[in-house]
């Protein structure tokens, strides 16, 4: 009898450790490598259910396409489903981690919107929650899963919950209650919804804003360069599109040398004054063998520049082909900020701002602050009583033009980092940089960066309201309106020093 | 010493029969037979049809090595029409005119193809045209191994509403600003009705070709997505706008579980030098993906993997990848080689009544045929996610192959148009 009791015992310890070992449901783990996505959907459900830590490197495993059945590996397909499954199952076991951090990150998560049947995981979550950060969070997670089901008062309590909040999640879930049979429900949605998108709309302006910042930045780059060339100079350079595709083949031959190294994520520091140098080379080089002769015949000027490009072109594609060449950005430059729940800035375009309001800063000091910014201002006022002073005018030239064209190549450095990279590349940018100069005023470069930024903001405004092909069309024949009424710009020079 | 001045006859008499060997001399005596290749290598479209014409290439020398096509050696003619559109018509007249070439392999664009096709009607010649497009056409003198609406729109925009794709239920129509995105979502937009959603619960964008900057579209899809139920995205953007816009898409983090964008032009080739980590999830419909597991597909990517080596193919003789258009040009070139030996004359409307019924061991796992009225091929539809990896995860196919509707019957009028080229010439006249 002793003996007969200390066996089952013995037993019941057995089958508990064993459980132990194995505490998920062994039929849900196999029925993750079901051939049916319902039941892979269900298996994942039950899972979550147990609530058991355990289920977590399981799920990820599955992830990953992989499950393992009585020891054997089972590759499986994962699709959207499963993934967006799996995530939120992750998130709502990992509600019950005694990492703080962890439960954060996972109430956050599941805000974003999960499925319904994470519900009791939630509650029980919701009981033993504590901390003051995370139990509104879990509370809102909670109420948004009790929209669609639950009794009146509890769906109430959820709405009004949800209009508190500034998420396009909360503005759905309460857009679906709005429409609700009961009477009640829907006019409590209606309130939170006009809420809730009164300050999504602030989060929808911002972004426009900055859509029209970032554009403006490019547009600045990219006609900075030229506002020194043809507005300062009065050089029609028509190869500038062509010394900014220098700038981003550079960059391109930068990133391929950093490549073998292991420093690719630091190419950039090295890409930006060599771009600068090499596209200033170029410029200097075309300015005393072609553009120099020229000056004065602006006709002439404009042909000659226009065939320097065509060949500056073709130079490319027969030395890295015609196609588009990869530049690949580096890992900081990727993936955004989150300014708002609906609001994300992409850290290139972040990046790109700073550095076009760093070049206008460098270029500001340059003219106003260094003998050569004297020179470049003094010759290009009055030539012949410069060069009465004492100024090297036929050299100050060749720096003036050296310094935009290494301002392009700095454009195109950019510009890799957002766009594609190939042999007409500059071809797309001619244009709007002499517009940007243009609708500007020639000769300021104030009036660069106020045009830059107000065609900036028009295209993008336009864009909002048009769409892409209606508001380039549109811009165009604003800027031929503005351009007939007022010839000189949007800033003219005054005084005697404007030539005829 | 006899039998080659038979030979000699022989082939002279076929060239003066065809229209392409309009002088007998010189090649017909050489024995090879020329070949056009039409595809941009500069410009907006080179990211994708470059890789074409080398794959035509390829195909040749395959060819080649193994006799020929009925003992002519074929005799590539490539030119670059350089994203231009009219230049495509131009090159072609002169592919036909003065290279006298026995067929054409080239186009990606509908509207370069539109643009080219009075040309070989004008002139009775053959193009062999590998991508996937809009339909609404069939020319007797065109020959689609590319995808019709219901080979590949249809049954992706299908799966989205299926339970695995997302049930999606509204939809924003994105492409660029030409002739196959806008009939292709017009039939979209007919399909979705027929399906019972509301005008409403669609939106529609277009960009201009090589349009770089989609921080207000993936604004408005934001703001389109949050004001109603599950969102996806069908995209029908064209050439090298797509790496701005999947590097948008991936930096303004729109995931592929929240919204799910699908893509008709974007393959393995596309995505490259794309960082493809964010986009996990997002997906292409193809009829085929490099990842497919069979054993023709393996043969396939080992062919290319060691042509591209020794060619030193900018890209691909480091990573090698291969696509849809590039499986479509391959099959073209291997179904004309057998009609012409079928028919054994490269004579037009020889060749034409020929490739009636031809099959094909296509990469794709399947056993290609060539429709019997319609010139249109029969194909298997595959749906693919984007790995981290860059290539395609097949999460959905069709049982077997599927036969083109060139005619959608989603378009009015469609349902009396006749499924063969012949007819369609008449009503011309």
């Amino acid at each position: 009898m002793g003996l007969g009791q200390a066996r089952a015992a013995a037993a019941a310890l057995l089958i508990c450790l064993a459980g132990a070992a194995h505490a998920l449901d062994p039929q849900a783990v196999q029925q993750l490598a079901a051939e049916d996505n319902d039941a892979k959907v269900a298996a994942i459900g039950a899972l979550v259910a147990e609530g058991d830590p355990a289920a977590i490197p399981v799920l990820q495993r599955f992830a990953g396409g992989e499950v393992e059945v009585g020891g054997a590996t089972v590759e499986v397909t994962i699709n959207n489903r499963l993934r967006s499954a799996v995530a939120d199952a992750l998130a709502a076991l990992r509600l019950l981690s005694p990492d703080r951090a962890l439960r954060f990150a996972a109430v956050k998560a599941l805000a974003a919107g999960a499925d319904a049947s994470m519900l009791p995981l939630v509650k029980r979550a919701l009981e033993k929650e504590t901390d003051a950060d995370i139990r509104p969070l879990l509370a809102l997670v909670a109420s948004s899963m009790q929209m669609k089901g639950g009794d009146k008062a509890e769906r109430l309590a959820a709405i009004r919950m949800l209009g508190g909040t500034t998420s396009p999640n909360s503005k759905t879930l309460l857009a679906e209650a709005a429409r609700d049979a009961d009477e009640d429900i829907r006019a409590e949605a209606q309130k939170g919804l006009r809420a809730v998108e009164g300050r999504l709309a602030w989060g929808e302006r911002l972004g426009l804003l900055f859509a029209g910042v970032s554009l403006g930045s490019i547009l600045l780059l990219a006609a900075l360069g030229l506002a020194i060339t043809y507005g300062l100079m009065g050089v029609i350079n028509m190869a500038h599109g062509e010394l900014i595709m220098i700038g981003a083949y550079t960059t391109y031959l930068v990133q391929v040398l950093f490549r073998k190294t292991g420093f690719f994520d630091w190419y950039l520091a090295a890409a930006v004054p060599a771009s600068f140098l090499v596209a200033a080379a170029v410029g200097m080089l075309l300015e005393r063998v072609v553009i120099r002769w020229l000056y004065g015949r602006p006709l002439e000027t404009l042909l000659a520049t226009w065939g320097i490009s065509l060949m500056l072109i073709q130079l490319v594609r027969t030395m890295f082909g015609a196609q588009n060449v990869q530049v690949e950005n580096p890992a900081f430059m990727s993936g955004g900020i989150q300014v708002l729940s609906n609001v994300v800035l992409p850290w290139s375009r972040v990046m790109i701002v700073a550095f076009a309001g760093l070049v206008l800063a460098g270029i500001w000091l340059l003219l106003t602050r260094t003998r050569l910014g004297l020179f470049v201002r003094g010759v290009t006022q009055n030539r012949a009583m410069a060069s009465c002073v004492g100024v090297p005018t036929a050299r100050v030239d060749t720096w003036a033009f050296g310094l935009g064209s290494g301002i392009a190549g700095l454009a195109g450095c950019a510009l890799s980092q957002l766009g594609n990279v190939g042999p007409d590349l500059g071809q797309g940018y001619i244009v709007d940089s002499f517009l940007v100069v243009v609708f500007g005023g020639v000769g300021q470069l104030a009036g660069t960066v106020y045009a830059a930024l107000t065609l900036g903001f028009a295209n993008k405004f336009l864009e909002a309201w048009s769409g892409a092909v209606l508001a380039k069309i549109a811009l165009l024949v604003f800027i031929i309106i503005f351009i007939q009424r007022r010839p000189q710009g949007m800033f003219a020079l005054k005084g005697r020093a404007v030539e005829a | 010493m006899k039998r080659r001045g038979v030979l000699k006859l022989l082939s002279m008499s076929a060239a003066i029969a065809a229209i392409g060997f309009g002088s007998p001399s010189l090649y017909a005596q050489a024995k090879t037979v020329k070949v056009g290749i039409l595809h941009s290598l500069s410009g907006t479209m080179a990211i994708s049809e470059t890789v074409l014409k080398d794959t035509v290439l390829m195909a040749v020398d395959e060819i080649n090595a193994k006799g020929g096509v009925m003992g002519y050696k074929i005799e590539p003619v490539v030119v670059d029409p350089a994203s231009n559109w009219p230049l495509f018509a131009e090159k072609a007249r002169q592919l036909i005119t003065q290279d006298k070439v026995a067929v054409v392999f080239g186009c990606w664009t509908s509207v370069s193809r539109k643009s080219v096709l009075p040309v070989f009607e004008e002139l009775n010649n053959l193009l062999f045209y590998p991508v996937q497009y809009e339909g609404e056409e069939i020319s007797r003198n065109v020959f689609y191994t590319g995808a019709a609406p219901n080979q590949q729109a249809i049954p992706a925009v299908e799966y989205l509403m299926s339970k695995d794709g997302g049930s999606a239920k509204r939809w924003v129509l994105l492409g660029t600003d030409y002739v196959y995105p806008r009939t292709t979502n017009k039939i979209l937009r007919a399909f979705l009705k027929s399906k019972g959603v509301a005008d409403a619960d669609i939106m529609e964008d277009y960009t201009p070709f090589g349009h770089s900057d989609y921080q207000t579209i993936i604004a408005r899809i934001k703001k389109f997505s949050s004001e109603g139920k599950k969102t996806a995205v069908v995209s029908t953007i064209n050439g090298d706008s797509n790496v701005p816009f999947y590097k948008e898409l991936g930096n303004q983090g729109l995931k592929a579980t929240d919204v799910p964008v699908v893509a008709f032009s974007v393959g393995e080739e596309e995505l490259r030098g794309v960082d493809t980590k964010p986009l996990v999830g997002h997906l292409a419909a193809w009829n085929y993906f490099m990842s497919i597991k069979a054993p023709a597909n393996d043969e396939f990517t080992k062919k290319w993997a060691a042509y591209a080596k020794a060619k030193g193919i900018a890209g691909h003789k480091d990573k090698p990848l291969t696509n849809d258009p590039m499986e479509a040009t391959y099959i073209g070139i291997y179904m004309w080689k057998q009609a012409v030996e079928k028919a054994k004359s490269f004579d037009v409307p020889a060749v034409t009544k020929a490739m009636a019924g031809q099959t094909f061991k296509a990469p794709s796992g399947i056993t290609s045929t060539m429709d019997a009225k319609n010139h249109h091929l029969h194909k298997a539809v595959f749906i693919g996610e984007v790995t981290a990896e860059g290539q395609f995860n097949v999460v959905w196919k069709t049982k077997g192959p599927v036969k083109a509707q060139p005619w959608s019957p989603f378009i009015a009028g469609n349902d009396k148009k006749s499924d063969a080229p012949a007819l369609m010439a008449e009503k011309k006249k």
